[in-house]
């Protein structure tokens, strides 16, 4: 079971409320991704459910039993730190078995999760070795083999991926995934990489100054963003933002089109000049700019696209798929 | 960018340096040197470097006389024991102090050192009569807890610096994991700390080891350590040099040994946290 609930959740440190007022629900088995940018609380959330810090009002409550007031230790969640956080101390294997040893759990017990632990997370052979004398990937290996064997109700990860490398990121990301899909157990993932988000999490929960600005499947949020900051923030490269005459053409405030629905034309309605122009093979990225529309319009056209810093081109929009907001940014239906 | 170094420049530099480590380390060499001579040859003038008889006597004589090794047990219990019991108070502190401080925190830690700016005179007298009648003069027990006191603040500063090495994530997971506060303390956060803790101590015996103000004032015969026994040489029938080097020479041979064995880890512990 995992099941965790807040209601009112609020958070301030002396007198700045950093978390207003939050409701959230989090399903059994659910991977539920918090993805905001820096300082918007995201961290902060996961450290209250966690027990790390307290909650200033309101109720955290964990599979039907109310947590707020209970230790960390006594919440049966798990825990990945950016930093890993290992025992430098200690060896790979004390390590992992280190929140067993605090639970009691018997000595054969803990050499059979720790042998199912190292033999799923590939780490049998460094057993012996101290933090140290590990890679960065193989640490966060070891830290995220210490929270698989204590059996919790829920893991937490705190931007577990961002002291690896892109490459070593792409592969630990996968592993996470195949490790939910596996242990079917619920996974609560802050990260401020919505890529990361839109491709781990069966739930986003977007936030902004510690409100939430939507929760949803990553495609419902790539979709139907409820307004013009998720819109901004979800999705890569980012949504081009049109106000002005044009947004009023569409009977709107602020028009949202993603760059891979503009599309390269011999006529269009739109047409600009293009600035840098990055060919990746499979897609071509236009920064096109004197649109008269925004500042640089992202254009995404599939394959390779010969089109040259200064060529003048004319742009076409799939207007079904495009979005609308009104004067306080939220979303026109 | 390393900067260029001429053979003269270095010459001088050591030149400096050497002269200035022999004049620091003379009166020590003195002393032991008077400890092997005669009380005659030991006020001779002009100074006898090497060319006098090499004698054993002195050392005999001040072991016979004043019975150095009660001395030197009574040293090694105060300063060992003080240091342990400073320690297994200052963890916890130095712990609450660099993990949850408080608005106060800074405040706590400045007013603590202050104390070491308190000259000891102006308390003497009603911690003279606090000893009294708790029956606590002259004893080795007596003495513990004094230095304890005394030395505190510095345990607990040097501990606070390096626990605010540690990050506080690595206590964060501990917590995670299920560790109680005593678990937290035991096995992660002190075995992370040992080099720190292993300099603190080292320093701290060494203190405590040369305090001579309070060992002679709240000792008579019974706790008497080292700093009772050299400075029992200095007698009202006039100074006998060569006996008054060999006391002081045993009593600082131990500590200086220690010294020159741990220098090493007292450097880095010293040094600990000054460069990242």
């Amino acid at each position: 079971m995992g099941q965790i609930t807040l209601n009112k959740v609020t958070k301030s440190f002396g007198e700045v409320q950093v978390i207003p007022p939050l409701d959230l629900d989090i399903n059994d088995g659910e991977f539920v991704v918090f993805v905001g940018p820096s300082g918007c609380g995201k961290s902060t959330l996961l450290r209250l459910i966690a027990g790390l810090e307290d909650v200033t009002s309101g109720d955290i409550v964990i599979d039907g039993t109310p947590a707020t007031d209970l230790p960390p230790a006594k919440r049966r969640l798990a825990m990945v730190f950016q930093s890993y956080a290992l025992y430098p101390h200690m060896s790979v294997r004390k390590n992992i078995a280190f929140p067993m040893k605090m639970a009691g759990v018997s000595q054969e017990e803990q050499q059979r999760r720790i042998d199912g632990a190292a033999k799923a997370l590939n780490l049998t052979d460094y057993l012996d070795r101290r933090p140290g004398q590990l890679s960065g990937g193989q640490r966060q290996r070891v830290a995220i083999g210490r929270a698989i064997v204590r059996e919790p109700a829920a893991f937490l990860f705190d931007e577990p991926l961002s002291n690896l490398d892109a490459a070593l990121r792409v592969g630990m990301r996968l592993e996470i995934s195949e490790l939910h899909k596996r242990l079917e157990t619920t996974m609560i993932y802050v990260t401020h990489d919505q890529v990361e988000a839109m491709t781990m999490a069966d739930k986003i929960v977007v936030l902004r100054a510690g409100h939430i600005e939507q929760v949803g499947s990553p495609l419902e949020l790539y979709r139907t963003p409820r307004n013009l900051f998720v819109a901004g923030f979800i999705g890569s490269p980012k949504m081009n933002l049109i106000e002005g005459a044009e947004a009023g053409k569409h009977g709107a405030n602020t028009i949202g089109v993603r760059p891979e629905h503009v599309r390269v034309t011999e006529t269009g309605p739109w047409s600009g000049v293009v600035g840098v122009s990055e060919h990746l093979g499979s897609d071509t990225f236009l920064h096109v700019h004197d649109t008269g529309l925004c500042d640089v319009m992202t254009v995404r056209a599939g394959g390779e696209l010969n089109v040259h810093h200064g060529d003048r081109i004319s742009l076409t929009p799939d207007t079904d798929k495009m979005h609308r907001f009104d004067a306080e940014g939220l979303r026109i239906a | 960018m390393a900067r260029a170094v001429t053979p003269r420049r270095k010459a001088i530099n050591s030149a400096v340096a050497w002269t200035l480590a022999i004049l620091i380390f003379f009166p020590i060499f003195w002393t032991v040197l008077t400890s092997f001579k005669t009380e005659a040859q030991a006020i001779a003038d002009p100074p006898l470097f090497f060319n006098f008889d090499w004698t054993l006597e002195n050392y005999v004589t001040v072991q016979e006389r004043s019975n150095y090794f009660r001395h030197f047990w009574n040293s090694v219990v105060i300063s060992v024991g003080s240091t342990l019991l400073g320690v297994i108070i200052a963890v916890p502190a130095a712990w609450a102090m660099a993990f949850v401080p408080g608005k106060q925190t800074k405040n706590v830690l400045m007013w603590m050192l202050s104390t070491k700016m308190l000259p000891p005179v102006g308390v003497l007298v009603p911690i003279y009569l606090i000893f009294r009648n708790v029956g606590l003069l002259d004893t080795r027990t007596g003495l513990v807890i004094v230095l304890t006191l005394i030395n505190l603040p510095i345990i607990v500063w040097m501990l606070y610096t390096y626990f605010r090495e540690i990050p506080g994530e690595i206590l964060e997971a501990a917590r995670m994991d299920g560790a109680t506060l005593r678990s937290e303390i035991l096995y992660v956060l002190t075995p992370m700390a040992v080099p720190g803790i292993a300099s603190t101590v080292l320093l701290n015996i060494i203190l405590a080891w040369n305090e001579a103000f309070w060992t002679l004032n709240l000792t008579a015969a019974n706790a008497a350590p080292l700093t009772a026994f050299i400075a029992s040489y200095s007698s009202p029938e006039g100074l006998f040099y060569a006996k008054l080097s060999a006391a002081s020479t045993m009593a600082i041979a131990p500590i200086l040994i220690m010294g020159w064995f741990s220098q090493k880890q007292l450097v880095r512990g010293l040094t600990f946290g000054a460069v990242k």
